[in-house]
This record gives structure tokens, C-alpha cells and sequence, in this order.
């Protein structure tokens, strides 16, 4: 790409008057100065480019040479200079701080200078700056039966640093619990930010959740489905022992009451009975189910599709 | 470093009447040191952004202090803001994440476009 000629650099005609010129450097010079604009650094460049394409122009000489082609755009060009924004931003350029301004000495000063309301004069009560320390986020897996019946788990924050996590009872998967106070220091007296903990439910093998009940699939035998019995059978405070009535099907649904999740107002255990034939190939079942000539005989399909 | 003669004779289009001036005005504060002025670079940078303003922008002498009273104002600012930042930045990631969060969000008008 061509580099721009002086001419499109200042945007007027190749036989503009020198006055003409003149102004509109003046102009497009006060627009982009660097002094005038220290957030900008692109301001530099144009400003720049603008200098040195009024540099060669306002030369009759020099613009004589470039409109012969004798010269090139950056024929003119000077050595780099220091703006003063170079230095007045540094140490230097505390020199020519305005007399009777502000000196900031600490964050109170400043707070004070802009008439926050976060921020006291000294001597009024010396309330500074305060922050409120940043929040912070942990996870925390708990098992099935822990997040039933609530209790303490140990969290690990750091090296050497754990708290203590109170399990509320009935925790569900993904729950954020908040212990105020716990999390990043304060700045300036504020206070301390909050610990926020994100709950895992692990998995449990025998347990499911409904709401607050808890479902257990049970396994029982042929024998005892039909002719009932008293099992023992796992909960999540710890195992019970629980009547199977006679002639239950599989499939059956009991209520241990109060066995569920362990809240003021605890649920339910439902436990569903799955019958196992135990050993398949079993030979005194098989030749007493061949002899076996029910007086009651029964389609268990009835009504299904398949029948 | 420059003495006050050097920097009149380095300096093109500047005046030794109109420098000493500038002095005296305390628009320029150079480092008083026998029978001489010594400007740092700041004041040299700063005698030739004054040239600026006079010659090629055609501010005259009345209008300059308010110019440079704006500039310097603005630069004090920049100066403090950086300390600010300075200081900031040497705090904790959740005391920086916490000003972050507290920093009110920038809004103005909306400039139309085309």
C-alpha cells in the first residue's frame, strides 16, 4: 500500500494555498496534539504524521521538491521528540502539580477529595474506605445418606485451613449453601465476604430420592413374598426390621413412616418389593410348579398388549 | 539537563524575553542554580508545549494560564489515578475482584452514528 501523501494526510487539494494549509494544520494539529490527548496513544501518530506532512508543505521549497518527486512524504520528517506527557506522568511531572490541590496521601484523602460517601475526613470518626471482602466458592460432595439426614462434614479450604460445613437435612444436588462471614478478608474494617458451597449428592447404591421420601427397591424370596415374613432392611438412620405380609406381590410398595429425608417434618421410606426366584434351575420348584394345578388360575398379562 | 542559554539556542522560534518571562510566571519551573536556570527534561518538554500553544495555536499569554492550569489539572489527575491503580494492584485478587465488582458501570448517552 502507497503511504499517504502530505496532502491526504492535512485532506486538502494538491493546490491549496498556503493560508489554506496553514489552517487546516492548526485545526487537525489542536485535534490529535498528544498534550491534548494523553488516553490516546493513536493521537501521537497522527499528530505526527500530521506535523510532518505540514512540515514539508509549509516549505515552499521543500513542497517544490515533493511536487517534483524529488523528495518523498517522509523527506521532512524530524528527529523523535519527548512530548511533555512523557514526562508529566512520571516522578517529574509532580513538579507541576497545581499549587493548593489535593494531595492524596491515602485512600481516605481521595474518598474525601470526591465527596464519596465511602469515605470520612480524619478527625470525623476516622471511618475509611471499607469493602466488603470478596465472596468465595468451594464444592463439596456429601453422600446420599449425609444429605438425608443432615450433620457436619469437614471441608478442606486450603492447606491447613478446613471449616466445618453444616449439612442441612435434605441438601439436594447443587444446592449453594452460604456461611456469612467465612470467605475473603475485609478491606478497611469492612466485612468478610461469604463462603459459598456448592453440594454434590454422590450416588447411593440402594438409595433413591423422591422429594422427601426415600426409595428402596427390595429383594425377597418366592417363600417370603408368599407366605410373609419380618426382614431387615436399610434406612437411612440405620436398618429396621419390617413385616412382609403374606401373599405380597413383587412390585409391592411399603411405608416405613418417618424413615425418609430427616427434616422437622420427615418423610417417608418407600420400599418396593422385587420377588427373586433365587436359583433358576432350581429341580424341586420346577417339579412342584409342573404337579402344581392352581385352583384359581390367573393371567398376570391380562389386559396388557402382549396378551 | 540544559542551562537557560542552551535551551534558547537550541530552541528555535523561542524568544529570551518571552522565556524569562515564563519563568517568572511560574509557568516553567526550572532549577535556580547560581546566575542560571537549569531546565530537566520535563521543563524543556514543557517550554516547548507552551512554544506550541503560542505560536502554532495562537493562544496568546492571556488565555495561557487557563490552558495550562486545564493541563495541569488533568495530569494531577492522571498522577493520582495511577497511584490509585498502583496501590490497587499490589492488593489481594479478592480485595481487587471486590473494587471490580463495586465499580459502578460506565454509561452516557448514546452517540448516534451513521
Amino acid at each position: 500500500m502507497a503511504a499517504e501523501t502530505p496532502y491526504e494526510v492535512l485532506g486538502v487539494k494538491p493546490d491549496a494555498s498556503a493560508d489554506e494549509i496553514r489552517k487546516v494544520y492548526r485545526k487537525l494539529a489542536k485535534q490529535f496534539h498528544p498534550d491534548l490527548n494523553p488516553g490516546k496513544p493513536e493521537a501521537e501518530a497522527r499528530f505526527k504524521s500530521i506535523a510532518a506532512a505540514y512540515d514539508l508543505l509549509s516549505d515552499p521549497e521543500k513542497r517544490a521538491r515533493y511536487d517534483r518527486g524529488e523528495i518523498d512524504e517522509t523527506g521532512a520528517e524530524r528527529p523523535p521528540r519527548g512530548y511533555y506527557r512523557g514526562h508529566a506522568e512520571g516522578a517529574q511531572g509532580w513538579r507541576y502539580q497545581p499549587e493548593g490541590e489535593m494531595d492524596l496521601n491515602d485512600l481516605e484523602d481521595l474518598f474525601a477529595a470526591f465527596g464519596s460517601a465511602g469515605g470520612r475526613r480524619r478527625g470525623e470518626g476516622g471511618a475509611g474506605f471499607r469493602a466488603h471482602g470478596a465472596d468465595r466458592h468451594f464444592t463439596l460432595t456429601v453422600d446420599c445418606v449425609a444429605a438425608a439426614t443432615g450433620g457436619k462434614q469437614r471441608l478442606s479450604l486450603a492447606p491447613e485451613e478446613w471449616l466445618d460445613v453444616t449439612i442441612p437435612a435434605g441438601v439436594e444436588d447443587g444446592q449453594v449453601l452460604r456461611l456469612r462471614g467465612k470467605g475473603g478478608p475485609g478491606f478497611g474494617g469492612g466485612t468478610a465476604g461469604d463462603a459459598l458451597i456448592e453440594v454434590h449428592v454422590a450416588p447411593h447404591p440402594l438409595f433413591r430420592r423422591d422429594g422427601d421420601n426415600v426409595l428402596l427397591e427390595l429383594p425377597v424370596s418366592l417363600a417370603e413374598a408368599v407366605l410373609g415374613a419380618r426382614v431387615s432392611v436399610a434406612t437411612v438412620t440405620g436398618p429396621v426390621t419390617m413385616a412382609i405380609p403374606k401373599g405380597s406381590d413383587a412390585g409391592r410398595q411399603l411405608r416405613l413412616r418417618g424413615k425418609g429425608i430427616q427434616k422437622k417434618n420427615p418423610g417417608d421410606e418407600i420400599v418396593t418389593l422385587k420377588v427373586f426366584i433365587g436359583h433358576s434351575s432350581d429341580p424341586e420348584l420346577a417339579e412342584f410348579l409342573e404337579k402344581w394345578a392352581p385352583q384359581h388360575p390367573f393371567d398376570p398379562r391380562k389386559g396388557t398388549a402382549a396378551a | 539537563m540544559i542551562a537557560f542559554d542552551e535551551l534558547l539556542r537550541q530552541m528555535r522560534g523561542l524568544d529570551r524575553r518571552e522565556l524569562m518571562r515564563w519563568v517568572e510566571n511560574r509557568w516553567v519551573l526550572p532549577e535556580r542554580q547560581e546566575r542560571t536556570w537549569i531546565f530537566h527534561e520535563v521543563d524543556v518538554a514543557r517550554v516547548e508545549l507552551i512554544l506550541e500553544i503560542r505560536q502554532e495555536f495562537a493562544i496568546d499569554e492571556e488565555a495561557l494560564p487557563l490552558v495550562l492550569g486545564l493541563l495541569d489539572q488533568v495530569y494531577d489527575l492522571r498522577r493520582q489515578l495511577r497511584r490509585v491503580c498502583d496501590a490497587l494492584a499490589a492488593q489481594p485478587q479478592e480485595v481487587q475482584a471486590a473494587v471490580r465488582r463495586a465499580l459502578p458501570p460506565v454509561t452516557g448517552p448514546e452517540i448516534p452514528h451513521d
